[in-house]
């Protein structure tokens, strides 16, 4: 995968503009070959002009960005609610300015950062990445962000550092799915050092070039595409080096199904269902699971000697 | 109360047919008007497969209710609440194959068929087949004492079903367990014991 820098990233009205150019091209091209068109379709026209609501761009593999409208509006984020379309909804209050992440544990530099610090501290990049349920659907998303390596390079990590713990916010009032016992609140995630140094792994804060919107995670949260969703924890509060390996929410809530890797993997499959096949938000029908949801080349340096059946 | 359903009998049947038919009349506006999310298969095959289970639950808890309450007359609507279950589990499993997974069924065997969810289902299916083809007057009259125990069968499907739900759920298991529970409730009323505590209870209770 090539990076991209920042540099070369389209400012958000030049793609907005030449995506109304291509919108109503396509529209013209559209209308001059089909004859016909059921009410449907023209409804969708108009709102296409609408930079919402189409895909403007493909990942490496070719592949169409999942809709602004679906990204933002089926979430998997059961502190607002178990419902992915009701999150939208719930999650509109959310307060996420003032907001403060603290990033300490065995750090030499430990610090209290201001999200809009961390805006402006480190480049945003766009990265577009594919997203992976471990339920077995996925969408490609733009994101922009930072390579969480830059925060760690600015806390400094000890010797003894060896994973990296992320929490959410814990908000009952904000987040009503908080005050659902049947979880372990607040939120937790974990990776393994060098997982969180991979270049793949960044802190999001944007998706189509906008802000990012509470359903997704703002301010801040975290995207580490080659392992299923729920690793990519969100709206981050509080990131901490440690020694020991962090235990998830996921992975306290059933052991034998979440392990602390949860790298995507049609080999190794949930223990109740396949984990082979995957559905493309926006498509019909499925399409095979990648290795490492096809960022193999990049990562599996990471796993060499490693049993990925026992380590899932 | 017994004599009032026989006599309503015609109009409460008409209210059951649309109170049936209607999660698929909502799915079909939902459908229709682009309501579903933006995962409309999965939408789909829950909102097949919950109706099952609650037919399934509703067709087990005629008995008892005629047997508790003296209700007799609800034994007539037993047949079309098998058989909308019997409907909405066969939509459930065609949109499961067809529409999921396109009818690709060496994908299927290959890796679905195997987890225990899928097979729960799928037994569950198979046991409210045979009771649905007999379900006719001539099927029973020609099975005459055997259409009983053949039908016997649905105990079995209930307890499939529930356990499908069970398993096929991520991680919050308290609807399925609520199914559960009421559905041990339904069985667990077939046992005469049970049935004669229940019994003894509305005595005791009649009589004060």
């Amino acid at each position: 995968m090539s990076i991209i820098r920042s540099s070369e990233i389209t400012p958000e009205h030049i793609y907005v503009s030449r995506r109304k150019f291509m919108s109503r091209a396509s529209k013209m091209a559209l209308g001059a070959s089909v004859i016909t068109a059921c009410a449907k379709q023209s409804d969708s026209t108009d709102v296409s002009l609408d930079v919402d609501n189409t895909s403007i761009g493909v990942d490496e593999l070719g592949e169409s960005w999942t809709s602004y409208t679906s990204i933002t509006n089926y979430n998997n984020f059961y502190e607002f609610s178990v419902n992915k379309e009701r999150v939208a909804v719930m999650a509109q209050d959310l307060k996420i300015s003032p907001w403060e992440i603290d990033v300490g544990g065995l750090v030499k530099n430990p610090g209290r950062y201001q999200v809009e610090n961390l805006l402006t501290k480190f480049d945003q990049e766009e990265r577009v990445y594919r997203l992976r349920c471990v339920e077995g659907w996925s969408m490609i998303v733009p994101w922009m962000g930072f390579p969480l390596r830059r925060l760690l390079d600015e806390v400094e990590p000890t010797m003894n550092a060896r994973y990296v713990r992320f929490e959410t916010l814990y908000d009952p009032v904000q987040f009503p799915g908080q005050n659902d016992r049947w979880y372990s609140w607040p939120y937790v995630e974990g990776l393994r050092l060098d997982e969180a140094a991979h270049d793949l792994t960044i802190l999001a804060t944007g998706i189509y070039g906008r802000t990012l919107l509470p359903q997704n995670g703002a301010p801040l949260r975290l995207v580490v595409p080659w392992k299923y969703g729920f690793k990519s924890i969100k709206s981050i509060v509080r990131i901490d080096l440690v020694d020991q390996q962090p235990v998830s929410l996921w992975m306290k809530a059933a052991p034998n199904e979440y392990g602390f890797y949860a790298n995507v993997n049609p080999n190794v499959h949930h223990p109740r269902w396949s984990q082979d096949t995957e559905r493309r938000i926006g498509e019909m029908g499925r399409r095979d699971t990648m290795l490492f949801n096809g960022y193999a080349e990049q990562v599996d340096s990471l796993y060499s000697n490693m049993d990925l059946q026992y380590n899932f | 109360m017994d004599s009032i359903i026989g006599f309503m009998s015609k109009y409460i049947r008409i209210i059951l047919h649309i109170c049936a038919l209607l999660p698929l009349v909502m799915l079909f506006y939902d459908l229709g008007y682009d309501n579903l999310s933006v995962n409309p298969i999965q939408d789909i095959t829950i909102r097949t497969g919950k109706p099952a289970l609650i037919f399934l639950v509703l067709v087990l808890s005629i008995t008892p209710i005629r047997k508790w309450f003296g209700l007799h007359s609800l034994l007539q609507f037993r047949r079309s609440l098998g058989l909308y279950a019997f409907m909405y589990a066969s939509l459930h499993l065609l949109v499961f194959v067809g529409l999921d997974y396109g009818f690709d069924i060496e994908l299927l065997r290959s890796s679905v068929f195997k987890k225990p969810y899928v097979i729960l289902g799928l037994l569950a299916y198979f046991t409210l087949v045979p009771l649905a083809v007999t379900s006719t007057h001539g099927w029973i009259r020609r099975l005459g004492k055997y259409w009983k125990m053949l039908h016997r069968l649905v105990y079995l499907t209930g307890v499939l079903a529930v356990a499908h739900y069970i398993w096929a759920v991520k991680s919050d298991i308290r609807q399925p367990l609520m199914f559960a529970a009421v559905m041990c409730i339904m069985l667990l009323a077939r046992v005469r014991f049970f049935n004669r505590a229940i019994y003894l209870l509305r005595e005791r209770f009649l009589t004060k």
